[in-house]
């Protein structure tokens, strides 16, 4: 009997600890940072155009995400008669769960250091109502990362699961049976897969130097050497302007250019699947944000200074003491890893709002021809110039 | 997780689609129940910018649409097929390097045709 129940409890209790919660935090964590990126984007957007941006709900405007989520979701759903429903129902479906489903490869930082979650899981072999060799937590390895789950081929992932949000955007368009949302989803999907491919080529640099695909050993070999962002600048660039073209952002947000096509994809969508299609483009940014994170600014680990006595060429022109420094580093090592990851990716966040606020829409075949005839080039270009160096020095 | 041969890394990314898909539903079912409906025949015709729609939406577009899918399929296989020499590259060494540079050589060729026959031009 015995010999029976203790793999089904054991295998029953893994999946909760180490499937089901950590996949409906993050799941929920990042639905809800979404809703709010919406107020954050308003707001700072209003600032910068010297408005106040929302601020009649609630203190500073702050319960704005949720009066919009309560209206959208009481909104009444049209779906148009002469649309093709299947298509028209399935569309923001393919849209946001390939954004959720790309939250499962990414590493948000160590548990050593958050607040002892995990050491206090160990307590639970203290309970004494279960027998010992049933309690599935001595398998929480002592240095474990915070993610979901550590696919070996992490970053592979993420691209097919961007690139399958793409079928959302141009069914959309298509069973929506109106010019308007028909012209939307051509152009996002024709930009869309443009900019994977530099994409894919820009992140090539950054693979050769950690030597493997799994988001967690990324960031781990910069931990050893350096933030990939000092190698692989022009890497770095364009990864984070097709990252942009990828999301449909401004200043690439032709598939939605209001002034010619009203709204794209969704001009017939309306209420919750409405919605759906704001979470899926807010829930690519933050994946895009968190991408650029861990493959060029090393992902959780801290800011360190270098030493002025290592650099023997300006150490001692800077008014700075090794000492200083020191305190400065061990003071940035302080601070929990999942704070910096989060603070990283606050900071893209912010670049991509601030860029939406400061450039003007690209034309359709501008935005083709730096795809195609610039971001292309040069991401090759970056290839063969990283793997040369590579070899080079050994 | 006791001693199995599944791939279990793959169960915790099989459980986020299944509560992504379980949160688009639940958040349909719900609105279901308190959104109204009430349908007429203006509310159900496509947005043609306040004009009675003319004829079909799903007509014949643009074939560059086409042509560009074209090269996104012959590219993208090229960059994934990057992925595992990067990966390997510090171990395959100079070797590797200059069989990757002869690939992208010949991908070159088919580019500069792309680019002069037009492919890439959008007017």
């Amino acid at each position: 009997m015995t010999d029976l129940i203790q793999p089904i409890f054991q295998t029953a209790a893994w999946v909760v600890i180490y499937a089901f919660v950590p996949s409906f935090i993050v799941m929920n964590a990042v639905l809800i940072a979404g809703a709010f990126l919406t107020y954050v984007e308003r707001k700072v957007i209003g600032h910068i155009q010297q408005r106040p941006g929302p601020n009649r709900v609630g203190p500073l405007g702050l319960l704005q995400p949720l009066a919009d989520g309560i209206k959208l979701l009481t909104k009444e759903d049209i779906i148009p008669a002469q649309a093709d429903r299947f298509v028209f129902v399935i569309a923001p479906f393919l849209s946001l769960v390939p954004v959720i489903m790309a939250y499962a490869v990414i590493p948000w930082g160590e548990p050593t250091t958050l607040m002892g979650v995990l050491p206090w899981l160990r307590v639970f072999d203290g309970w004494g109502y279960i027998p010992a060799a049933w309690n599935p937590f001595p398998l929480v390895p002592e240095k474990a990362t915070l993610v979901i789950s550590n696919l070996n081929i992490g970053v592979l992932y993420i691209l097919g699961m961007s690139g399958l949000s793409a079928y959302g955007i141009i069914l959309a368009g298509w069973g929506s049976n109106s010019k308007y949302a028909l012209l939307g989803g051509l152009r996002s999907a024709a930009q869309v897969i443009s900019y994977e491919i530099a994409m894919g080529l820009a992140i090539v640099g950054t693979l050769m130097l950690a030597g493997s695909l799994s988001l967690v050993d990324i960031v781990r070999a910069q931990e050893s050497s350096f933030w990939y962002v000092l190698a692989q600048p022009l890497g770095f660039l364009i990864f984070f302007i097709s990252g942009i073209a990828e999301t449909n952002r401004a200043p690439f947000d032709l598939p939605e250019a209001e002034s010619e096509i009203v709204a794209g994809f969704h001009t017939e969508y309306s209420g919750m699947r409405f919605a759906f299609f704001f979470m899926a483009e807010y829930g690519a940014m933050v994946i895009i944000s968190a991408m650029a994170s861990i493959l060029y600014l090393g992902g959780w680990l801290p800011l360190q200074l270098p030493i002025p006595s290592a650099l023997p060429a300006i150490g001692s022109t800077l008014a700075v003491t090794d000492g200083a420094v020191r305190a400065v580093n061990g003071a940035l090592m302080a601070v929990p890893p999942i704070v910096w990851m989060l603070s990283k990716i606050g900071f893209f966040l912010f670049v991509y709002i601030w860029l939406r606020a400061t450039f003007p829409r690209l034309r359709y075949d501008q935005l083709m021809h730096l795809g195609w005839k610039v971001m292309l080039p040069l991401g090759l270009a970056n290839i063969f110039v990283t793997g040369l160096v590579i070899l080079v020095k050994g | 997780m006791p001693e199995t041969h599944l791939p279990t890394q793959y169960l915790p990314v099989l459980l986020l689609l299944a509560l992504a898909a379980g949160f688009v539903v639940i958040n349909l079912v719900m609105g279901s129940l308190v959104r109204p409906k009430r349908p007429s025949a203006e509310k159900l015709t496509p947005y043609e910018s306040g004009i009675p729609p003319i004829g079909q939406a799903q007509r014949r577009f643009n074939v560059r649409f086409y042509l560009v899918s074209m090269l996104f399929v012959l590219f993208d296989i090229e960059t994934v097929f990057l992925y595992p020499w990067a990966v390997l590259l510090k171990k395959l060494g100079m070797f590797g390097f200059v069989e990757m540079a002869v690939f992208i050589m010949i991908l070159l060729v088919g580019y500069g045709y792309a680019w002069k026959s037009g492919a890439l031009n959008w007017d």
